[in-house]
């Protein structure tokens, strides 16, 4: 009997022949990843009475949440990590301005296919765009991980997700993503492995593989996970640069669930707030209001993101109403942009362009809202209060319909600009 | 860890995300657990934290603690002195922060027969949630997660296996 990604990857990180759903082990990653919680890991990491890591290698540690520090308690937080990094010798350490950890940690060649990552961050499944297993964990867990070098799993059920159909004009992996949780709902494929698989997603690049993984988080995935391919192998080419094994799920492995869509006729998607699930066309929302717009965060700050805003915005000007946050997800991404001419193309047209990092997408700074008012985002999550006031809204789309609504002030259909 | 709890119960609904339990805004900003306790479900229900009584019990429907992994979202109601959650269903990574910082859980539906304000006993030994409207069986925690729950959370579950007195 085959199995499945998940199944393959976790027997063969724990030493097993193979492995069920269900089963517990215990392995040791490849990677750590952790963000500003490293100030918080750190404490309850010597608590457990351990001095020093027991693998540097291991750790990566991206400083992105809050950056740069918004006052004295951030910097003191930022502060405490770069002292915890010097004494446990950690060569991992991305300090701010490098850009989100999600997109930081592949660019840097901590993602492979067939990699063990877990993160001290709910995102962190983003990385099974790259055939790696990748699963979120919490802070003390982190800590644990520091302090032993290991951790344990349980073996997940899977779910495959066969996409098939070519993408519409303006219509792209987030509303494909969008519509999937719409469908399944916020616990769906709660404690599931996530298998993303088709010919629509061989097509895709792996930008926008990484929306897919990223954003089975919101259906409560424990990971998820695209192929390999040679579009993966050229992503990795010079940035990761040890051999792997890359890992397949078997043609006759057992899913829990298997699901079809077909893309071809998928219109602009939006969430409503206040939950990811409460998924609807674009032409649903047509004419609603809006304060403010929001490109960037892990899930849509990459190249392709910001070419499809600029796409849009080029020699206009966004409604006097809005103000358009612009947020790349790395400096990599932020000099690719500038070397396109991509940035001047959005600043022109009134976007505020913001370092790399999670800027305002868990309400800490750098555009928070008021009550009552309303944000258009690419990011992934809508919950009440997510982005400052409780009292506020926010509606989660494509770069292309966050653009288009930020040209007219109110939610708007790409395809229609 | 007690096996046997009873206590008084605030009800909720589904899919009670981590930024309505403890939201984004203090995450990096209140490290002391009694201030975070201050905010405990702050965006849900703004009068719990000023009303919650040591050894309530939440009870829930499915997803609970969706969302981000914040650890805080845990930390506040168990500092707090909520006494265990009982949901439909948890967030996986929701769940391990629990058993990490010993905060007893039960998966079952007996979300569906109490209202809040009600007493329910969870007996842990028996896998059973006594409420007024029935009692709802759970399945019992795999050994390994038991051993992080008995040693008091996984911070002296580590120390132990680390051999740290």
């Amino acid at each position: 009997m085959g199995h499945t990604f998940v199944e393959k990857a976790l027997a063969r990180k724990a030493g097993l022949e193979s492995v069920v759903p269900g089963q517990i082990i215990t392995v040791r990653p490849d990677r750590l990843l952790t963000h500003d919680n490293t100030a918080a890991i750190s404490k309850q990491f010597y608590k457990m009475g351990v001095q020093r890591v027991a693998d540097p290698g291991m750790n990566v540690i991206v400083l992105d949440h809050v950056t740069p520090a918004a006052d004295e308690t951030y910097a003191t937080n930022h502060k405490i990590i770069r002292e915890f990094v010097a004494k446990q010798g950690i060569t991992a350490f991305y300090d701010i301005g490098e850009g989100i950890c999600h997109q930081v940690l592949p660019e840097k060649g901590h993602a492979w296919p067939g990699a063990v990552i877990v993160g001290s961050d709910s995102h962190t499944p983003t990385h099974g765009a790259f055939g790696a297993f990748s699963a979120g964990i919490g802070r003390t867990e982190a800590a644990a991980v520091m302090a032993t070098g290991e951790i344990w799993l349980r073996v997940p059920d899977s779910f495959r997700i066969t996409v098939s159909g070519r993408l519409p004009e303006r219509v792209a992996a987030k509303d494909l993503i969008l519509h999937v949780i719409g469908e399944l709902r916020a616990d769906g494929a709660d404690y599931r492995s996530v298998e993303f698989a088709g010919e629509t997603i061989r097509e895709m690049s792996v930008s926008s593989r990484m929306v897919l993984t990223n954003m089975a988080a919101e259906m409560g995935a424990k990971n998820a996970v695209v192929e390999p391919d040679d579009k993966t192998r050229a992503w990795l080419e010079g940035r990761v640069t040890h051999g792997y094994d890359e890992i397949r799920a078997d043609a006759d492995a057992t899913y829990e669930r298997t699901i079809e869509v077909d893309v071809s006729s998928l219109a602009p998607q939006v969430a409503k707030p206040h939950t990811v699930d409460n998924v609807v066309p674009v032409t649903e929302m047509l004419g609603t209001k809006i304060n403010q717009a929001l490109i960037g965060t892990c899930t849509n700050g990459r190249l392709e993101d910001l070419v499809a805003a600029a796409e849009i915005l080029r020699g206009k000007h966004i409604d006097a109403g809005v103000r358009l946050l612009v947020l790349p997800a790395s400096r990599e991404v932020l000099l690719a942009a500038m070397e396109k001419g991509v940035v001047g193309d959005l600043v022109a047209a009134g976007a505020t362009l913001l370092n790399p990092g999670c800027g305002p997408c868990l309400g800490a700074h750098q555009g928070c809202m008021a009550p009552g008012e309303v944000t258009i985002s690419t990011a992934n999550r809508n919950f009440k209060g997510r982005m400052g006031s409780k009292e506020a809204f926010i509606y989660l789309a494509s770069p292309a319909t966050v653009a288009a609504s930020a040209l007219a002030g109110a939610i708007t259909d790409p395809r229609e600009v | 860890m007690q096996t046997r709890i009873t206590g008084r119960v605030w009800k909720y609904g589904d899919d009670v995300n981590t930024d309505v339990i403890f939201p984004g805004k203090y995450t990096y900003s209140i490290s002391d657990p009694k201030e975070m306790a201050a905010h405990a479900l702050e965006d849900l229900d703004p009068g719990f934290a000023q009303k919650v009584q040591p050894g309530d019990i939440i009870v829930a429907g499915k997803n609970w603690g969706c969302g981000s992994s914040r650890e805080q979202a845990v930390t506040c109601l168990k500092e707090a002195g909520v006494g265990a959650i009982v949901a439909r269903g948890f967030a996986r990574i929701y769940f391990r922060n629990c058993i990490n910082q010993a905060l007893p859980i039960a998966t079952c539906d007996a979300v569906d027969g109490v209202e809040s304000g009600e007493e329910v006993t969870i007996d842990f030994a028996a896998g059973t949630v006594t409420t007024p409207g029935g009692v709802y069986r759970f399945p019992p925690l795999p050994a390994e997660v038991m051993a992080i729950l008995e040693a008091g959370g996984l911070i002296a579950h580590v120390r132990r296996q680390l051999g740290i007195e």
